[in-house]
């Protein structure tokens, strides 16, 4: 899946489209995770074209300009698996050919400016929250996304008391006891 | 072994001390009865989730603890917009919210007891003094910072301070407030056979070392030990039944397989949280209470409170990575006290938080989307936080009521909670969120963030404790006004909500009930 090289099996496995890309940063902290810069995202039930327009659209609806779209495929991925319904892919379906026809046919074609204003007028609309609401979730719910915006997620499991809770350097240490103290090393009463 | 693999059973027909709930009030009532050779079962909704089994994965965890089952909402609080079915944040698993509570244990102050008197009536609020004196409740307040191993009492250090700590400390000085690493149920050493506290950052997760208090791994397992006390896991409750003397009898609830039981009861004592007493209370109609069991009164449901909350975000320069360490991990309490130049009644805490990054896409602005959003999201490793908590009015029309629309997976009406926020409230949070923004700006704050209130983890006072019967639903031990052997056990007995987190007080009301309970029932009283 993400961060594999395209393989055979990657087309052969989706009956839906798929999203390919190519990390943008290659010395971004996404790369340092990744074996390879190309990644591949399979779709189970959205076309490659569906795939695309709701990537594109959810770049536009929460920019991080230096957020590789290999991160933003997350959502497509969840949207993908709730279009397993055939209720959500009709959403979705209806959603994107509002879009297009809007746009003499093809979103996608259209500038970024332009692009935005078509989004910005289904703000309210199920297919509009639907999007919303998948992507504040899947966007930064996903390890890639833990590591570009600095958040250690579960390696704080083991806990950050020897490892940098306090280890704060741009304000003086608060003196103690308002601070409290590290186990053992509390004065004895 | 699972904790209840070798626990003393008790058969459906065996008249009990039924407890509903396994949380702060309703784990530490049945240990404080067991210990006293009193028979009790305690029927959890929840299924029994272990430390081991704790995740750290907010989203993950969320579906695994949260209490899920819908409610709906109304009235003009936020949370009816932003999470029309999840107005409150607690916990469906054995141990209750004491498996998710930040572990902030404060003593409600004297003055707060007697919100009335100190007050004086406001319009719109159902002011009440609590039928309790502060002085007697001492002594159980000092048993419960004892057990639950509060630091900064009973000679317990405080915590380390990790670096949203930091922040808060630099800017609540700046301004002359005082701020501390705060009196927290969380070790800070080896103690009672828990381990110090390893600032994992997922107290709201549950506590995989057990360093914070929860009932799941101290109150419940020394109830069990004691041979007096049987938990029944994923056994929810729909029904108190009594007889004709109106006097309750027994429960009836479905249990892990969904098959209805009832289990006989010589008392009954509910803690299912502050939504879910007063709800089984009303889905407890019958014949001879059509209003519901113990609602004589009217105000079962009624003077629900979620305490006056929101959040303060800011970003920095430098780096903060406020997610490591303890949630709750500094408090200021300068503007706990009464001050009515102020402009409004009661005070509030300031009390660092931290959400990991799923937790504050999801809760910095519910419904946001767009640029102002992602830039607050960019700066996320540079944010520190904290939340405000403080006293909220009573409103009679602040209430839990059955929605007969809406039925759960056993068919009975959900509980619809209905909040209007009063201008007290609105009052004081604005003041707050200057105040909260104030300390940040010490610091030389980038972007300060008001964050409005997330799903309320305090429920309180559903069910409040009240000298005369008309105006609450029980008195000063909990016992309920109309029926001798029902009580209340949780938060919904709060008579006014105080500014303070609420755990340790139920605890102490837990404690000194059962005290009442157990002479009681040896004076055959009840």
């Amino acid at each position: 899946m993400l961060s594999r090289p395209l393989t055979r099996r990657v087309f052969l496995k989706a009956s839906g489209g798929a999203l390919v890309g190519t990390l943008a940063f290659a010395g971004g902290p996404i790369a340092l995770l990744a074996p390879s810069r190309s990644w591949a995202m399979p779709l189970d039930t959205l076309s490659t074209r569906e795939g695309s327009v709701l990537l594109e659209m959810t770049r536009q609806m929460f920019p991080h300009p230096d957020l590789e779209d290999a991160v933003y495929a997350f959502v497509v991925k969840d949207l993908d698996k709730a279009a397993a319904d055939p209720a959500t892919h009709e959403l979705i379906r209806g959603g994107i050919a509002s879009l297009d026809s809007d746009a003499s046919g093809d979103w996608l074609a259209l500038d970024a400016a332009d692009q935005f204003q078509r989004i910005e007028s289904l703000e309210g609309t199920p297919f509009f929250e639907k999007l919303r609401a998948t992507a504040v979730v899947s966007l930064y719910n996903n390890p890639l996304a833990f590591a570009h915006f600095g958040y250690q997620g579960a390696e704080g499991d083991v806990g950050y008391l020897y490892n940098g809770f306090s280890d704060l350097q741009w304000l003086p240490d608060p003196p103690q006891p308002a601070d409290g103290y590290m186990p053992g090393q509390a004065p004895q009463a | 072994m699972a904790l209840t693999d070798n626990q003393k059973r008790f058969a459906l027909d065996d008249a009990v001390v039924v407890i509903v709930g396994s949380g702060a009030g309703g784990g530490t009532l049945a240990h404080e009865l067991a210990r006293q050779g009193i028979d009790v079962v305690v029927l959890e909704a929840g299924a029994l989730h272990t430390r081991d089994d704790f995740l750290a994965d907010e989203w993950a965890s969320f579906s695994q603890l949260a209490w899920l089952d819908k409610r709906t909402t109304s009235g003009s609080f936020r949370l009816a917009r932003d999470f029309p079915n999840l107005p409150a944040w607690i916990v469906k698993s054995v141990g209750g919210t004491t498996v998710h509570w930040a572990g902030a244990s404060l003593r409600i102050q004297p003055h707060e007891f007697r919100a009335l008197s100190h007050y004086g009536k406001l319009d719109g609020a159902n002011l009440l003094d609590w039928p309790l004196d502060p002085d007697e409740l001492a002594p159980y307040y000092d048993n419960a910072e004892d057990r639950m191993g509060v630091t900064r009492t009973h000679g317990i250090h405080g915590l380390p301070g990790n670096n949203n700590f930091h922040v808060m400390y630099t800017g609540a000085t700046k301004l002359g407030y005082t701020c501390n690493t705060g009196h927290m149920a969380i070790n800070s050493e080896i103690r009672d056979g828990r381990a110090p506290c390893q600032q994992r950052g997922f107290c709201f997760q549950g506590c995989r070392t057990g360093a914070k208090w929860s009932t799941l791994y101290t109150e419940l397992p020394r109830a069990i030990a004691t041979g007096h006390m049987e938990l029944r896991p994923q056994s929810h409750v729909a029904t108190i039944e009594h007889d004709d003397q109106g006097r309750v009898t027994g429960v009836v609830y479905f249990d892990a397989n969904g098959d209805r039981q009832r289990q006989k009861a010589r008392l009954v004592a509910v803690a299912g949280n502050s939504i879910e007493t007063p709800r089984l209370l009303l889905n407890s109609a019958s014949a001879q209470f059509p209003d519901g069991l113990a609602n004589s009164s009217g105000q079962v449901g009624r003077n629900y409170m979620r305490h006056m909350t929101g959040s303060v975000y800011a970003t920095f320069d430098e780096p903060v990575h406020m997610y490591r360490g303890t949630t709750m991990a500094g408090i200021v309490s300068d503007e706990v006290g009464f001050d009515p130049s102020r402009g409004f009644a009661g005070g509030y805490e300031m009390e660092t938080l931290s959400l990991g990054l799923p937790f504050m896409a999801a809760f910095l602005d519910p419904g946001a989307w767009g640029k102002d959003f992602t830039h607050a999201m960019d700066q996320y490793a540079h944010m520190a936080g904290m939340w405000l908590v403080g006293e909220d009015m009573p409103r009679e029309s602040n209430r839990i009521t059955l929605n007969h629309d809406v039925k759960d997976a056993y068919g009975l009406p959900v509980a619809n909670v209905h909040y209007d926020d009063h201008d007290n409230d609105l009052a004081m949070r604005e003041h707050a969120y200057q105040r909260g923004s104030a300390i940040y700006a010490a610091v030389g704050a980038r972007d300060i963030y008001r964050v409005p209130p997330y799903p309320s983890t305090h429920n309180l006072g559903s069910c409040r404790m009240s000298a005369r019967p008309e105006d609450g639903v029980c008195n000063a031990h909990g016992q309920s006004h109309d029926i001798p052997n029902l009580f209340i056990a949780d938060g919904s007995q709060f008579t006014t909500s105080a500014a303070e987190n609420p755990t340790l007080t139920i605890v102490a009301l837990a404690i000194r009930q059962a005290e009442y309970i157990g002479k009681q029932l040896k004076a055959r009283a009840v």
